[in-house]
């Protein structure tokens, strides 16, 4: 343990920061304003999520962090390191073992269940923000329920690219109500928001909080014709050789060759520890 | 204030608060991501007349910003110097509340309490009921949080109703009993059991 206040943060900013996320829970979807503080860290790498993480934390808790499914990149490792070093709480990369997770811009594959709760780092929440740039004018649109705009961006998507081209950060409508900026996940993603688990969502530099609680009805918007479909790289992982899990594009040489390997990095690591072997993968035994 | 020992206002705090206000805020998120469930909450002994988990949420959500209204039947200088002393928050007028605490009948009416604007639907009260136990269940609630349906007992469907039909507006319950809690956020939709 460290000469840190447990979790980093002083006790009356975790207060505040709880008390915004009970009332992001029971207005699912709604953005509840908080007095986000300057974390150690840069706006951008997760000073929402880290301060969400800091106020839902207990001792107890099993915490694992990821950067666009990965465990091991700079981001997941600097936040895993930070709560090591504050919070003294247990760490993993496993999935299935973490009772926090806090991750940027994915969804686990592995289903969560009741007793996780998932933390995003949020960029923009504001799903309208770059329709209408005016905050008081967003915050009437919501209070009206007013969300034509963000049909009609939806539509010119079509108009010009023939189908809906959004990709990530694909608008959603929680419980019929709010319109919400699911975070920068690939829209691939959208039909694990409702979960087992508690989501919470952390924007520091845009000062917001909300949150979704287990099993709550989230849609994607989409429209009658076309309607929403969850995408991917039409592809198995080279790795594991999975058809089911969302997949990054490496570039190998300038020749013009790639592959394509799976996006979490714990999944991609259980299948191949379980025998399954993809195109470029090598069993675990061979592996040098 | 008394300095008798006995009964002063300095004990029955959190031991060591960062622990136990994070292990009491977890207990208080579980309740209100899943409503009607019921959850255990402990670390505090607040002055007799309320509940230990009543006790608990307190010290974890208030402090000098938060502005607590206390219904007349647990109103007392006890607790009034235990909570200046733990939380430094501000006792205020009912229309004015953060949160209330007191027992369902002392509450009423609710319509009495911040629900919230339009633009700004969190700035509304939260109720700390105080029950003598959770009774037989007397209501179906739907909604975020419950997967399917779930009961509940609530001292009053038709008021929760109506602070339902607010959505988003509107205020979100804490109920206590002992060491235990659980919540009705605005969000759940109610069912009167027949």
């Amino acid at each position: 343990m460290s000469d840190y206040n447990f979790a980093y943060l002083d006790e009356q900013t975790k207060r505040m920061i709880r008390r915004a996320i009970l009332k992001g829970l029971a207005v699912p979807g709604y953005q509840v304003p908080f007095a986000s503080r300057e974390m150690p860290m840069p706006y951008g790498w997760g000073t929402g999520g880290v301060q969400v993480s800091a106020a839902t934390l207990t001792p107890e808790d099993t915490l694992k962090v990821i950067d666009q499914g990965a465990d091991d990149t700079t981001n997941a490792v600097s936040i895993r390191k930070f709560f090591e070093r504050t919070a003294g709480v247990a760490t993993t990369e496993e999935t299935t073992k973490a009772s926090v997770i806090q991750t940027r811009h994915r969804i686990p594959e592995a289903e969560l269940t009741e007793d996780q709760i998932l933390v995003y780092q949020v960029p923009i929440p504001e799903p309208l923000r770059f329709l209408e740039p005016r905050e008081t004018e967003t915050r009437k649109m919501h209070s009206l329920e007013e969300y034509g705009l963000m049909h009609v961006k939806l539509y010119e998507d079509i108009s010009q690219h023939g189908d809906i081209a959004t990709s990530y950060a694909y608008p959603v409508k929680v419980e019929d109500r709010y319109v919400m900026d699911p975070s920068p996940i690939p829209k691939f993603d959208n039909p694990k928001l409702e979960m087992a688990a508690i989501q919470l969502f952390g924007a520091g530099r845009e000062q917001r909080i909300y949150a979704v609680p287990p099993y709550t009805r989230v849609v994607s918007l989409d429209f009658e014709d076309y309607p929403f479909e969850a995408t991917k790289a039409d592809h198995p992982c080279d790795l594991c050789g999975s058809e089911h899990s969302y997949l990054d594009e490496v570039i190998l040489d300038d020749a013009g060759n790639r592959m394509f390997v799976c996006s979490d990095t714990d999944y991609c690591r259980t299948r191949r520890a379980e025998g399954h072997v993809g195109r470029l993968g090598e069993s675990e035994g061979e592996a040098a | 204030m008394s300095l008798d020992i006995e009964t002063n206002s300095y004990g029955g705090g959190f031991a060591t608060p960062p622990v136990d206000a994070a292990n009491a805020f977890r207990a208080a998120m579980n309740a209100m991501a899943r409503p009607g469930s019921v959850q255990d909450i402990t670390g505090a002994e607040p002055p007799a007349g309320i509940s230990a988990a009543a006790g608990c949420l307190l010290l974890t959500l208030c402090d000098p910003e938060t502005g607590i209204y206390l219904a007349p039947d647990v109103d007392s200088p006890a607790l009034r110097s235990w909570l200046a002393f733990h939380t430094g928050a501000p006792f205020v007028a009912v229309d004015k509340a953060d949160f209330a605490l007191g027992s369902w009948q002392a509450l009423l009416p609710l319509d009495q309490y911040p629900i919230g604007t339009s633009e700004y639907p969190d700035r509304s009260a939260t109720l700390i009921v105080e029950l003598t136990e959770f009774a037989a269940p007397n209501v179906n609630l739907t909604g975020p949080g419950i997967k399917d349906s779930t009961q509940f007992a609530l001292p009053d469907v038709g008021a929760c109703q109506g602070n339902a039909a607010q959505f988003p507006l509107g205020v979100d319950f804490f109920f206590t009993c002992q060491s235990q809690l659980a919540a009705l956020p605005r969000s759940t939709t109610l069912l009167a059991k027949d």
